[in-house]
This record gives structure tokens, sequence and C-alpha cells, in this order.
């Protein structure tokens, strides 16, 4: 009999204390894990341009995650962001249904400037600098090509204009080899049909 | 055990330092015995901005000023960069965007000199006969000055290598005269007609970084070179520690980090620099260039360049003005008209074709070879199935698994193919020399490398765009805030008048009013 209690006392002292050091370390070095939420708007291109049918891609993100919407509604960020949503969320991917477009800048003619302010008010990004009664203009390398400020601009002097394509940011293409255009082709099936 | 009895037989002197890998090319090198000579000066030169590894230099001239041979014409703003400077004396006539030699076929800004004929050097860098008594920091602002960049094809900024680190103190100096790529032989020529001055560049870079010894690498394939660099060794009492190395040929031997571990054994790891393993590396050819800068203050505004290939009526290896167009360089070896032919700028191995011919020499450009388009393989075009012969991992100098990595950037799994190393690839072409079904390796690795720098670049750009429109949401709030708060402090103040000359009624207003704003 005492030899069961022994057993029985041991253990139960042992559980005890395995017990508390557990729920010590489990207060003492616990983890914020990352919310969805920031984790699909790190994969978000951040133009902050409400295409997707949201006022920018927090909010967007934050509609993913609830499951309010579906994965592929980031023009900007293509096909390649489409994945790495779907990835994330374990959903099949789906095309993105408009085509992104090369990138743009918005360039403000500044002699019919009235300096109205109104496209400072508009930019998600602050990336235009300018006064009232004063010229405004686009800072170029803050610029995300959103096209939010052309539409309140009341003299319709702002240009969207195609980036240029500078030389250190060539990226070499695929080879042009029939076995390189064959994959390329029967990857973008795939993701048309899933 | 056969790895143990190489490096026995290595050790006791019986093989010649070799590396992992590699392949035997047929070396063709038509131009071996051809002497140096200088091209004259072309009608027009174009002189791009950049020609280094870096940042873009920012023009210092303006349109119609005169300059002299060697004047900067464009300073160097960022760390990484190395300044420009006019080749020949004249005027500047325009200053605009032109091809360089580039495998997008884009576009730089250039400044167009047209020489007046006189050649007046320019005289802003005193020379330093005397370098022995300076300080390694001034002879190191020379070869920054002097615009110096590697001139084996590479073009890093030379004077970042020339650094006297306290945690990693350089002890051996190696001097790459190997030249492993076929068709080139600039640098052999430069080691037979320039072996003293080389000498004496070596001995300016040892000083520099204070290195106790300094090894001169040149293949078994150049006898000449060889006998040639060790006669100029043996009359000079100033280089004790020097030692002329032959080493095996075998590309690619002239490869910075595969030529480090040849002759020292040390491997340079992922990521690092040669001077991490205590190491200094320099092409033959910078270094006569750091001895002209040093010795006479000239900057770097020729350099020689071999101009061959099959399609060449006179192979020869000439010393050519920076900034000459390329059509004016071969029209001096007989050759006017390009119908039919491909040329390539830099070595068959890794030079890239060039698109257009009125691109100018830059400092990269260690060769300018024509070939007619029929002796180029057109087998590429067509690229069979892989058979996993795993000859391409055989020759690979830096043990990738070519077939593979291959296979995940054609598929875009870059991540895949970073997890293989893929920035570990110094796009030598061995593997697209030996593959048996014609596969462009190097070119699916260049893609999938362009398409992970493109991400990243993205990546940060949404970084940065996340935080300024965070930034602006937090001033708006902060806006909003603001205003409620003094809003609300007025009406404090008015709260008592208001209180005793207003009605019931007009007071109720304020408080919706004061709700819906808060």
């Amino acid at each position: 009999m005492s030899h069961i209690l022994v057993a029985l006392l041991s253990l139960g002292g042992f559980a005890l204390v395995a017990g508390l050091v557990l729920a010590v370390a489990q207060k003492v070095f616990h983890v914020e894990s990352d919310p969805l939420v920031d984790r699909i708007d790190a994969l978000l291109p951040q133009t902050q341009c409400g295409q997707c049918g949201y006022p920018g891609c927090k909010p967007y993100a934050e509609a993913v995650a609830a499951g309010q919407a579906e994965v592929n509604h980031c023009v900007p960020g293509g096909d390649r962001t489409m994945r790495a949503i779907a990835d994330l969320m374990g959903v099949q991917p789906k095309a993105v249904e408009e085509e992104a477009k090369a990138p743009m800048l918005a360039f403000i003619r500044e002699d019919e400037c009235i300096g109205c302010t109104l496209c400072i008010k508009a930019c998600p990004v602050d990336a235009i600098v300018g006064a009232p009664k004063q010229y405004h203009t686009v800072i170029a390398e803050h610029c995300t090509g959103c096209t939010l400020c052309v539409e309140p601009c009341p003299v319709d002097c702002i240009d969207m204009l195609q980036k240029p394509e500078l030389i250190e940011h060539w990226a070499w293409p695929l080879p042009d080899t029939r076995r390189a255009r064959q994959g390329k082709v029967r990857r973008g099936q795939h993701a048309g049909h899933a | 055990m056969p790895a143990m009895l190489k490096r026995l037989a290595r050790s006791l002197g019986l093989v010649a330092p070799n590396f992992h890998g590699g392949i035997e090319p047929d070396d063709r090198k038509l131009t071996a015995v051809v002497p140096i000579r200088d091209c004259p000066l072309a009608p027009l030169f174009i002189v791009p901005l950049k020609q280094h590894i870096g940042g873009i230099c920012e023009p210092i001239v303006e349109v119609g000023e005169r300059v002299r041979r060697g004047q900067k014409i464009a300073r160097a703003d960022s760390y990484l960069a190395a300044p420009v400077h006019a080749p020949t004396s004249g005027r500047v006539v325009k200053i605009e965007e032109h091809a360089i030699p580039h495998p997008s076929g884009l576009g730089l800004t250039c400044i167009f000199i047209e020489p007046d004929g006189k050649d007046e050097a320019d005289d802003s860098l005193t020379p330093m006969p005397d370098w022995q008594q300076r300080d390694p920091a001034e002879l190191r602002e020379r070869a920054r000055l002097a615009g110096l960049a590697g001139l084996g094809g590479a073009v890093f900024p030379t004077f970042i290598k020339l650094v006297r680190d306290q945690k990693h103190p350089v002890q051996t100096v190696i001097l790459n005269g190997v030249e492993c790529e076929p068709y080139l032989t600039n640098d052999h020529r430069l080691m037979l007609e320039h072996a003293d001055e080389i000498l004496s560049g070596l001995a300016i870079l040892i000083h520099m970084v204070g290195a106790s010894e300094a090894l001169v690498a040149i293949e078994e394939n150049k006898p000449d070179a060889i006998a040639v660099m060790r006669r100029a060794l043996a009359v000079r009492d100033d280089l004790p520690d020097v030692r002329v190395v032959e080493v095996a040929t075998r590309y690619p031997h002239g490869s910075e980090k595969q030529l480090i571990f040849s002759l020292t054994g040390k491997e340079v790891p992922a990521g690092r620099l040669p001077m991490h393993v205590g190491v200094l590396c320099q092409n033959v050819g910078t270094c006569k260039a750091l001895f002209d800068a040093v010795m006479f203050g000239r900057p770097l505004t020729d350099r020689i360049v071999t101009v061959s290939g099959e399609a060449v009526p006179e192979p020869a290896n000439l010393r050519v003005r920076l900034g000459t167009p390329m059509r004016f360089v071969f029209a001096q070896c007989g050759l006017e008209d390009f119908e039919g032919l491909h040329v390539l700028h830099g070595g068959p191995m890794m030079g890239e074709r060039l698109r257009s011919l009125d691109v100018p020499v830059v400092k990269s450009s260690t060769g300018i070879l024509a070939f007619s388009e029929t002796a180029l393989s057109p087998a590429h075009q067509a690229e069979d199935p892989c058979i996993r012969c795993g000859h391409c991992s055989e020759v690979c100098p830096v043990s990738l698994v070519p077939n593979l990595l291959a296979d995940h950037c054609r598929a875009d799994q870059l991540d895949k193919a970073e997890a293989y190393n893929l920035f570990d690839c110094i796009e030598c072409g061995c593997c697209s020399y030996v593959c048996p079904s014609n596969i462009p390796l190097v070119h699916y690795f260049r893609y999938g490398k362009g398409q992970v720098a493109q991400i990243r670049r993205e990546r940060a750009f949404a970084e940065e765009s996340r935080h300024r429109s965070d930034a602006r949401m937090d001033r708006l709030e902060r806006d909003k805030a603001e205003k409620a708060a003094r809003r609300s402090k007025v009406r404090e103040q008015l709260a008592p008048e208001a209180a005793a000359a207003t009605t019931a009624e007009t007071k109720a207003e304020t408080t919706t009013q004061g709700e819906g704003e808060s």
C-alpha cells in the first residue's frame, strides 16, 4: 500500500512541478504570432489604389482575412501576389480579372496648376508637395501610380506617365526557347482553371 | 582517397594548382603573338557616366566646354563608384542618353567629346614617384580619383579593396594574369610587354595593404609570359616574397574565388570578399593602371582590347581610348561589313551579345569578338529535356546543381532556387557549355536572379509606401483629435456665458453638435 502511495505522490508531485514550469514558460516565452491581417498586408504592393474595391491595402487585407473578399482583387499585385495570398489562406488560386498595367507615375503640369491642394489631400502616401496657391509637384520616387490624384484635380493638369525603364532595374527575360515558352503557357492555363 | 592523393601531389608540386570542376575549351588565342598597337583617335567619343559596378556618376562639364585628356568629367557621388575622365582633349558636344554595351540594349547618359587632335593631357593629378614614403590612405584616394576599376571584366571599383583593415589584414596579394577565357589575350600581351610596370604596380599594392607575400598567377598555356615575368622578377631586389605560379589551364581559373582556392586552399565564404580570408586579388591590367595613376598621375582613360573572332580579318590587341565606338575599333582590324555577323562583348564564355555596334568601349571591354551567325550554335533555340546526366554538376566550379536550379527558375519557384544557392552562381557558363541537351542554364539563372532582385525592390518600395501611408493616417487622426480638443476648449470658455445668456434650447443644440464632432 505504501508503495502505491509513494508512487502516486512522487509522480503527482512531478506532474505538478512540470505543469508549473510549463505554465511559467508559456507566460515568459510568449511569442506574439503574426496576425493573419498583417501577413496578408505584407504581401500587398501598398499602392493604396483602391482598385480592389476597398479604401486601401490594409482594409483589403482585413476583408480577405475575414473571408469576405476573394484573393484575386489586387490588380497591381498581379498573378504573383494573388498566388502568395492564396497560398497563405490555403485556398485555390484564381486568376486576377484585370491585367496589371505597366508601372505608372503621376506628373503635374505645373504651369496649369492653380494650387488648390486637392491632389495633396488625395494622395495616400504623401507623395505630392505644395501649398495653397503655389505649384504642386509629385515626388517621383515616392509615387505609387495609384491615380487617386487625377480625379480631384479641377483643372485636369495631372498626367499618368509610364515609369521610365532604368538600366539598373533591367532583368533578364526568360530564354526564348520552345520549352521555356511552353512552360509559361502551361502555368498560365493552370492559374486560369484553378 | 583520390582527393587526398590530389592534395598530396599538389603539395609536392607534381601537379599545377587547381579547383573543383571547370572545363577545358579550345583556347583559340588567335592574337597571342600580335603585339599591342595603339588604336587611333576616333572622330567622336561617347563616354558613359557609369563604367563600373555601383552608382551612376554626375557630369561636371557643360556642353561646349573644352576638356583635356584625363580631366575628370563626371564625379562619383556614391561610395561604390569610380569617376569618369575625358579620353582625349577636345570639346564636349552633347550630354544625352546613348546605348552602352549592356544585354538590355537600354541607354545611359553619355558625354560626347569631339577630339581636337592635340591630345593634351590634364595635370591635376600630380605624379607620386615617392610612393614608398606616402600614406596608404593617400594612395587609396589616388586610386579612387584615377577612376580605377577591375579591368578583368568585373569593373569593381579598385580603391575599395585597397584598404588596411584591422579586422581582416591582407597577408597575400594575388596578381591575376590567368586570362582563362578563350580568344582573349590582352593580359597576356600586357605581361609580355609591360612586365616591369606590372611588378612596380604590385610593389605599390603590397605597400598599400601591408601584405607579407604575393603570387603572380599565370595559366600554363602562356609559357612565354611566365618566363618574361620570372625574368623581370629576378632582376628586382625590392620584391623578395613574390613568386610567379603556373596554374592549370582550366576555365574558369581566372575567377577570383576559384583562383584564391587553387593557390591558397582558402575558400571565400558565400557573400563575403577575398579580404575576409586575408587575400587581395587584382588583375594585371588594373595593376598596371594603378602604376600609371601613382607614378605618372594618369587616370584610367584607355585599356587593352582584344579584337578577335573568326570573322575579323586581322585580329589584334589594341590600346583603345575609353569611349571609342566599337565600329571604329573593328574598322582598325579590317572589319567593316557586319552583315550576318554576331558580335560579343567580353569573352565567348561570359560575354554578352551586342545588339548595336554604335556602343563605346568601356572599362569592362576585355575583348570584342565577331563571329558569323552560323558559327554560333543555334541549338539553344531548341532546348531538349534534361536527361539527368549530371555533367553540369560535375563542372560547376561552385558545386551547385545546375539542372535542378534551372528547373526552379523556369517554373518561377524562386524561393526554392534561392535555397539551392542561386546567388552563389558566378555565371561562368561551364554548365551550359557541357549540357548535351543544349539547355541555356546560365540564362535561366540570370532570369531567376533578375526576378528575385525585382521582387526585393518591389518589397522595399511597398514597405516604404506602407510607412508613408501609416504616417499619413496617424497625422489625419491627430489633426482630427486636435480639432476636437480645440472645439471643446472653446465651448468650455463659452459655457458660463452661454449658460447665463442663452436658453436651454440652444444649449441642447451645442451638446449634440459636440457629440457629433468628437
